[in-house]
């Protein structure tokens, strides 16, 4: 079984985000940036069904040079293989745009499966995996929390409201992955040193066969306009009085300000 | 000069802050109140590569370099001390020796286990009339033919009670000193070794620390470590390298106290304002963070010099000197910082107040490292 895991390289969700002055991107001066955590399990879940049948893992992303670091990241956890795609026209490009060239890169190959994370920590948006799937022509599943491998096919369990949901789709297919479907591992030292000497394989869009215009800014349908922070917490109210009182207080806050109630 | 950790070196340290994080800090308190740690951990450290970090690959360790030891080190005793004692012993005492003066078959026996935290080591070297004055110790190795007879005491040995593999050192010869010491390597199990009083210390409870008693412990021949009669340059040698280990666990130690002093410091409100707002709080936390880092600058340079198969006699004894008493320094701040409650269990200060204090003394007393520097720069007296 070949399975290939596309990873972005993401902010670290706990560092603090600056935005850029031009307000249409964020300033990565300093910032650090790790594997985007979905993208972790999905390697994880890949490396287990090699563990069982198997095959090789092969990571694929598409972005700066910085980014190959998280497939450095990935390789210590276990996986053989990593392609970057590395070009600057991806630098304006959507995730239509991302996932065209994730694409090129994997239509060429074989591979019985695609894992992504279900989305990436940084936009939240939760597009490159299913329209990879439409790209590739592959079925889909999204925010899979079990998968189970048959002769040709995968069997996946979704939480859906009040219900898990349980699917059959042909393989290949494109399977996007919820955080609770496994624990990944952590890359241990003799998978660092071997994971420093795998070469990762980088290609250019002109490489996979792709104009800059099909994927770059010119073919992008999403425009960012603006980014604002979120707004500041506003800090604690601390009630004084009688208990029966502060009681009476706190429940009319809930109601009224905070509107929870 | 290049001041920029290498991108192995920031995935050693991610990994390594990641584990201890969810693995360790949550079990910090109680392993210090029970004076245990579960064993479990040991394999996971193994798994990691941690139990032998610069050993090569083919022999089961990590492959690394002492950079990457410092980086384990820190992370590790930011999080808890006591493990990174026992990782310290097994990879600097006892892998270390094995690696550099044991032979293939005695690399090939040892090293996998130990590098795999499947076997865990030892070093016995202190007896109670010989402290800093290790050069003058009592026990013997007797030379029997086919096997050799150890006899003595040896005290305060880290990882003492769990050791399958225990590193001796004993005098062979009847030459005086130092220079009648060889090095040898004990196992569990071995008839006339056995485990005497366990220590109640202060700090680092979580390890073990204990009595090794050698009562005509009879080892195969084939078990002794480098020359004959070389054995305190083999200490001494091993020691180098552990100390630069120690300052990365003391760095470790000082950053804990300063994290949880700066949490502290922000939310915690006197006179109508956090403390971190007064003068008196901002100064103590900025001379925690500029020691820790210049701290952090020799033990680094100490780790580059070994890796770079240079002296770093005088290198290691000045990161480990400065470091510890970093910790040391930065912990009593930290203590302060929290006023009352950085004086009871309920709060991680006063642990690593306790944990810090050992770094001072083992692996070379404060005394002995400035007694080391100064013989390096004046010369031998």
């Amino acid at each position: 079984m070949d399975v290939a895991v596309c990873v972005k390289h993401v902010p670290d969700t706990e560092a603090a985000i600056r935005i850029r002055a031009d307000g249409h991107g964020i300033d990565e001066n300093g910032l650090p940036f790790v594997m985007n955590y979905y993208d972790e399990h999905g390697v994880e879940e890949a490396l287990r069904i090699k563990e069982r049948l198997g095959g090789t893992v092969t990571l694929l992303t598409a972005g700066p040079v910085r980014a190959a670091l998280a497939l450095r990241s990935g390789l210590a956890m276990g996986a053989d293989a990593a392609v970057h795609i590395e070009d600057p026209a991806l630098e304006g490009a959507d995730h239509l745009g991302v996932a065209k060239a994730l694409a090129a890169a994997i239509g060429a190959q074989r591979y019985d499966l695609i894992l992504c994370g279900k989305l990436a920590t940084d936009d939240n948006a939760a597009i490159v995996g299913p329209a990879l799937a439409e790209f590739l022509g592959f079925p889909q599943a999204t925010a899979v929390t079990k998968l189970e491998l048959g002769d040709g096919t995968a069997t996946v369990h979704r939480e859906v409201e009040g219900a898990i949901e349980v699917l059959r789709v042909a393989l290949p297919a494109v399977i996007t992955v919820e955080r609770s479907i496994n624990e990944p591992r952590y890359p241990s030292l003799p998978g660092i040193m071997k994971a420093k000497r795998t070469p990762v394989t980088t290609k250019t869009l002109g490489d996979l066969g792709l104009a800059p215009g099909e994927v770059g800014i010119a073919a992008a349908r999403v425009e960012v306009l603006d980014l604002s922070p979120p707004p500041q917490r506003r800090a604690g109210r601390i009630l004084q009085g009688e208990p029966a009182e502060m009681v009476k207080d706190l429940v009319r806050l809930l109601h009224e300000e905070a509107k929870v109630l | 000069m290049e001041f920029e950790l290498s991108e192995e070196h920031r995935l050693v340290q991610r990994t390594v802050r990641e584990w201890a994080t969810a693995r360790l800090l949550p079990l910090a308190a109680e392993m210090d109140r029970s004076s245990r740690y579960p064993p479990e951990l040991i394999r996971e450290l193994g798994d990691l590569g941690l139990m032998g970090v610069f050993i090569p690959e083919a022999y089961g360790g990590g492959g690394m370099d002492t950079i990457s030891y410092c980086i384990v080190m820190e992370e590790i005793a930011r999080a808890e001390a006591a493990i990174s004692a026992v990782l310290s012993v097994n990879n600097s005492l006892v892998c270390y020796p094995i690696l550099a003066f044991g032979d293939d078959r005695q690399k090939r026996q040892y090293l996998p286990d130990l590098a795999r935290g499947r076997k865990i080591g030892c070093y016995c070297l202190t007896e109670p009339t010989a402290g800093s004055d290790a050069g003058s110790l009592a026990a013997t190795a007797r030379d029997a033919g086919d096997h050799w007879v150890l006899n003595g005491t040896k005290i305060f040995v880290t990882n003492g009670v769990e050791a399958n593999v225990l590193i001796v050192y004993a005098r062979t010869e009847t030459d005086p000193g130092s220079r009648g010491i060889s090095a040898l390597i004990a196992e569990k199990g071995d008839p006339g070794l056995s485990v005497g009083k366990v220590e109640h210390k202060l700090g680092i409870r979580a390890s073990s620390t204990c009595e090794i008693v050698l009562d005509e412990c009879r080892i195969p021949k084939d078990r002794l470590l480098g020359q004959r009669g070389r054995g305190f340059s083999i200490a001494l040698s091993t020691l180098d390298g552990g100390r630069i280990g120690i300052a990365s666990q003391a760095l470790g130690i000082a950053r804990a106290a300063m994290e949880d002093a700066t949490a502290y410091a922000k939310e915690r409100r006197q006179f109508g304002r956090p403390i971190a707002a007064f003068q008196g709080t901002q100064w103590k936390i900025a001379d925690m963070a500029t020691r820790i880092q210049a701290g952090r600058l020799l033990a680094y340079r100490a780790a580059w010099l070994r890796d770079q198969g240079r002296r770093h006699t005088r290198e290691a004894s000045m990161a480990k000197l400065f470091a510890s008493e970093t910790a040391m320094w930065a912990a009593t701040q930290a203590v302060q910082i929290f006023g009352g409650y950085g004086y009871i269990q309920e709060y991680p200060v006063e642990r690593h107040f306790r944990d810090a204090k050992i770094t001072e003394i083992y692996e070379g007393t404060s005394e002995v490292q400035r007694m080391v520097i100064a013989r390096q720069i004046l010369g031998a007296s």
